[in-house]
Order: C-alpha cells, then structure tokens, then sequence
C-alpha cells in the first residue's frame, strides 16, 4: 500500500511534491509510532490468552514432578479435610521424579494400560495406511461407475458422531464375536473414512501430466501407484497418520462401549479412575500418557495443519 | 445398453487424455479394486449395520416384532431423551456460535503479525494433540467448590460457583469445548483467509478504503464458503464433548450437562437397543440434513 501512494507521489515529480511527501513521511512515522504500540497491545493480549490456553498443560506436567505433601498444600481443600481454598504452582517447590518412577515402576497395572493403549493405537495406524491409501488413491484418480456416489458415502460417513455408529458397530462386532477384544476397538477405527478423505485430498492434488508421463513410459497402474502416488501423496499420508493416531490415543467412547475387562483397557480409561487422592500417581500416568500425543504433536505440526484444512477446503 | 454407456466414457476420456486411449476403460475397474479392500470394510462395519439399524428401529427389542413407529413415539416422549436432546442442542447454538466468532477474530489477528506467528499458533493448536483424560485432574481441580477457579474468584471478591453441582456444570462443558477447538477452527480459518488473493485487498486500500472496511467488504465475504464447513466441523467436534463431560463428571453428571451420549451409554447397559436404534436414526438424519445443506452451499457458492 505505502509503495502505490510513494509511487503516485515520485509521478508528480515537481518540487511543490517534494515537500508534501516528506510530510507524508512524518506522518507515515507517526503511524507506525502509534502502530507498534498498538501492536504491543495486541501481542500483549494474544501471549496472555495463549498463556491461559497452555495453563492446563503446565499445570498438569509440573503436577508430575511434585511430591505428595506439596500436593496436599495446594489440593488439600479440594480432598478434602484442609480448609481454605485450593491453590497452584506453576514450579514444583522440591522437583522430583519420584512419582514417575514409582508409575513406571511399581506399578504394573499402569505398564498394561499403556501397552493396550499404544496397541490399540499403532494397530489402527497400519490398517488405516494399508487400506485407506489404496482407497484413497482410487477415488482420487480413477473414474469409475458409482464413483460420486461412493465418494458422497465416505463423506458422509466421516461426518457421523460415535452416537450414530455405536450400535451398527456393536451388532457386527457381536456377530464376529469380537467384544470385548482390542479387536473390537481397533476394527471399526480401521475402516473410517476419515484418513481416506484427507488422503483423497492430498492425492487429488498431483497434476496429471505426471501420472500421463509415467503412463506413456509404459508404467502400470500398481507401479505408478507406488511409485509416484504414495512418494508425491506423503505430506498427505503423514497428515492423515498424525490425526489418526491423535484420535485413537484420545479413544474414549468406543473402548468404554466395547471393552469390558478391564485389563484390556486403554490409558484413557484408566486415568479417570484414579481420584485426586492419589493425585501423584495421576499426573505422573496423565504426563505419561500426554509425552506421545506432544512429541508427535512438535514434530509434526505441520502435516497436522495441513490435515485440518485439507479435510475443510471445498471441491 | 450398458456398452453404449461405456463406450460413451470412452470417448469423453479420448478427448480429455488423447494419448490414454483405450486404456482409459481399463482404468475405471483398477481403481474400483483399488478402493474395494477398503470399501469392503466399510461396508461390513458402517454401512450395512447401520441399515440393520434402521430395520431394527421399527421392531421391539425382545421379540423382533415390527412395532412400526412405536420406538420413536416411545423415544420422543422419553424425558430423559428430551432433556439430553435440549441440552446437546444448547450446548451447540452456544457453543458454535461463540467458537466461530471467536477463532475468526483470532484467525485476522494473527494473519496480520509478521513475527511470533507460528509460535502463537502452536500454542492455540497445543490442545488439539492434548489427549482429555490426561488434564482431567487439572479439571477436577479447576472445577472442584474449592477449586481453583473458585479461589481466583474469591480473590475478586464474587460470589464462588458450585461448579459441578449446578447449572454452571453447563459452563463447564463450554469451557472444555472452546479450549479444545478454538486452535482447530482457527487453522482453519486461517486456510480460508490466506486464500483471499491480497490483489483485491491492494485495490481496495488505493480506493482509499480502510482496515474495517476491507475486513467488511472483502474478507467476510470471502470467507463465507469456509464458514459453512467451519461450523459443519464445528458442529460435529461438538459432539465429542462428551469426553470431558464424562470424565469430570462420570456417568450421571449434573442435570445441565446430561447430553445425548449419557442417554445412550446408559440404554446400553439396558440393552434397550430398540430406543438407540430410533434415537441413531434421527441423529443420522440430523446429520445428513445438514450435510445437503452444506453440499447446497457449496454448489450454490460456485
């Protein structure tokens, strides 16, 4: 904007313009003066909400590192028996690994959960790859009968909440005998549409003219496939794996419906059970089981952006 | 008939890929098995179950008998499902409403910034990969009548809330949601506006046309095809507030926070499978709805 107005001024070129474009240039100084600190304001403001927004996670991940009398300091009103009213730190006064230590240890119920949760979680991750990239790649370009049809299907599906799905999914799993089984979880989450339409997304994005290339260099459709689709769809694939793995990690509703031994369980079950009275151990197993969906998160954050839009953006 | 249909796609793709040729009709079947493993799959454990569903709405539980309309009848005027239901829709024309706003005023600022950007937004987008059960204790001590919320409050010198215990249980679930969403919706946005050629924005601001203005006349107007999906998604994300709402609360939480998904868990471990049959239909026809008036949207924004 500033270079059009410097561009019409340097046009009138007579040395009456001169003077008015360095007033102009004062009062451009004078607008960026008031400008930075305007925008003061506005870091000031979206630091402080994003503070607000991180507290629930630094709360939860110096909770980890606090013994239990500190616990009982701040908590004690909310366990009950101390008065007052509850209050926090965000720094642990005596850091300590101990309740870490004592979770990953001593704690052999702790060590089953995580396994079933991580199962659960990596079995659903291949069965998606195996059989929604395929999927997706032939819906995104091929054109075959009942091809608009199918792909309105898989939208729609995608789109259905847990509520719709719960009993379809409970009927067939019951028929194949598979409840109460990680089985159960896993197979219904394999077939979700969901992955197969941010992969369908990304593959739709590679230009013919590559695919037409290969094509006339004699390559078949299973070799341009692997060799051209999943190479140019993997920002697609990993975006679809991040999510996909957010989401079964995050698992609540299916294994709470489908499970019930409760040595099968996944973590997100078993957190809720532990009580703040043993509020050690639980924000030791909560950090413990919040490490991998962070990890995947900061080294991924990306891909998990470009999955979210990619799932949004219209036809 | 059907090779008259045939080989008019042939002659479509000839023209389009003059080089492909024949091969075009061989491509239409590759893909089908391409897609079948999977398609196979989700027919077994959506598609056809969820027509046995809808079978089995119109028959009684026990004997199978066809009851016809009878487990909506029974369904509609259950008072637990009514309240569910009011509450699961309040929830959402509050909720979506203030997220969408509110993520979009989010998604303009920081489009603007030139440093700090991807900082900022890694930190609105952290509660995305946050798995809900491993901050339930920060909840339960947040939320607690002695909690923290209650203490910060005390400190303001107002009136301290019982959370869990009473309407603002509501609130609680509000809370929840905004904190969980507000970083996915602004990404989203966020595509939507970076879509907006900045051609349009230049012309404008050399007519003379200011910051509000241009945010009036060129952005909101840009952004009404990404509002539609937006509050789709919105709306559908809503529906997993659930998981908060179970874990602070467990399975028989405070009255205003008794959604659509207690009803459920709770007629299962009824085995009323009649009631959810009737109830997931509506539901599903709730949803489709409105993905045809998404679909019409679209259509009609091309």
């Amino acid at each position: 904007m500033t270079g059009a107005k410097k561009g019409r001024s340097v046009m009138q070129g007579s040395g009456k313009s001169k003077r008015k474009s360095s007033r102009k240039r004062k009062i451009q100084r004078k607008e960026r003066g008031s400008g930075s600190a305007g925008r003061l304001l506005v870091y000031t403001l979206l630091f402080l909400l994003a503070a607000v927004i991180f507290f629930p996670i630094v709360f939860a991940v110096g909770g980890a590192f606090m013994q239990q009398w500190e616990l009982k300091e701040y908590l004690g009103s909310v366990l009950g028996g101390a008065q007052g009213m509850a209050s926090w730190s965000l720094v642990p006064k005596a850091p300590t690994l101990q309740p870490l230590v004592e979770v990953l240890i001593d704690s052999p119920q702790f060590f089953v959960m995580f396994w079933n949760s991580m199962r659960i979680s990596v079995f659903i991750l291949i069965g998606q790859i195996v059989f929604g990239v395929p999927a997706a790649w032939g819906l995104a370009r091929f054109s075959f009968p009942g091809k608009r049809l199918l792909l309105m299907l898989y939208i729609v599906l995608m789109l259905m909440p847990f509520q719709v799905l719960m009993l379809p999914e409970y009927l067939v799993l019951d028929d194949l005998c598979l409840l109460d089984t990680h089985w159960a979880v896993i197979l219904p989450a394999v077939f979700s549409t969901f992955p197969v339409f941010i992969m369908y997304r990304f593959f739709c994005g590679i230009p013919e003219a590559v695919l037409e290339a290969a094509r006339i260099d004699g390559a078949g459709n299973l070799q341009i496939f692997l060799r051209i689709g999943i190479p140019l769809g993997a920002a697609g694939i990993v975006s679809a794996s991040i999510l996909g793995f957010l989401e079964s990690w995050n698992m609540i509703e299916q294994p709470m419906t489908f499970l019930k031994t409760k040595a099968l369980w996944p973590l997100s079950l078993y957190l809720p059970e532990i009580g703040l009275e043993e509020a050690g151990a639980g924000f030791a197993a909560a950090l413990l089981m919040l490490i991998p969906a962070l990890l995947l998160f900061l080294s991924g954050q990306e891909y998990l952006e470009q999955g979210i839009t990619a799932a949004a953006v219209k036809e | 008939m059907r090779k008259k249909g045939k080989a008019g796609r042939v002659c479509r793709k000839t023209q389009k890929y003059p080089l492909s040729g024949r091969r075009a009709v061989r491509r239409e079947f590759a893909g089908l098995l391409f897609l079948l493993p999977g398609l196979v799959g989700v027919l077994c454990f959506t598609l056809l179950p969820f027509l046995e569903v809808i079978k089995r709405s119109f028959q009684s539980a026990v004997t199978q008998q066809w009851v016809g309309l009878k487990n909506y009848r029974e369904v509609f005027s259950n008072a637990a499902f009514r309240m569910a239901a009011e509450n699961t829709l309040r929830f959402t024309f509050i909720c979506i409403p203030l997220l969408v706003v509110f993520s979009l005023v989010l998604a303009v600022v920081l489009q603007k910034l030139r440093t700090g950007k991807n900082t900022l937004k890694g930190m609105f987008l952290v509660p995305v990969a946050v798995p809900a059960a491993s901050v339930v204790l920060v909840w339960k001590a947040l939320f607690h009548s002695n909690g923290l919320l209650n203490a910060v409050l005390e400190r303001f010198c107002a009136e301290p809330v019982n959370w869990m215990g009473s309407n603002a249980a509501f609130a609680v679930l509000v809370i929840s949601y905004l904190w969980k969403n507000i970083g996915y919706d602004m990404v989203l946005w966020m595509a939507g506006l970076s879509g907006i050629p900045t051609a349009i924005y230049e012309a404008a601001r050399v007519d003379g046309a200011g910051e509000w203005k241009c945010f009036l006349k060129i952005t909101l107007p840009n952004l009404k095809p990404a509002l539609y999906t937006i509050s789709v998604l919105s709306f559908l994300n809503s529906f997993k507030v659930f998981r908060e709402a179970w874990l602070v609360a467990g399975d028989y939480p405070h009255q205003s926070m008794y959604l659509i998904q207690h009803l459920y868990n709770n007629w299962f471990r009824e085995l009323s499978f009649d009631k959810i049959a009737a109830a997931a239909v509506i539901n599903a026809a709730l949803v489709f709805g409105l993905i045809l008036l998404l679909q019409r949207a679209w259509d009609s924004e091309v």
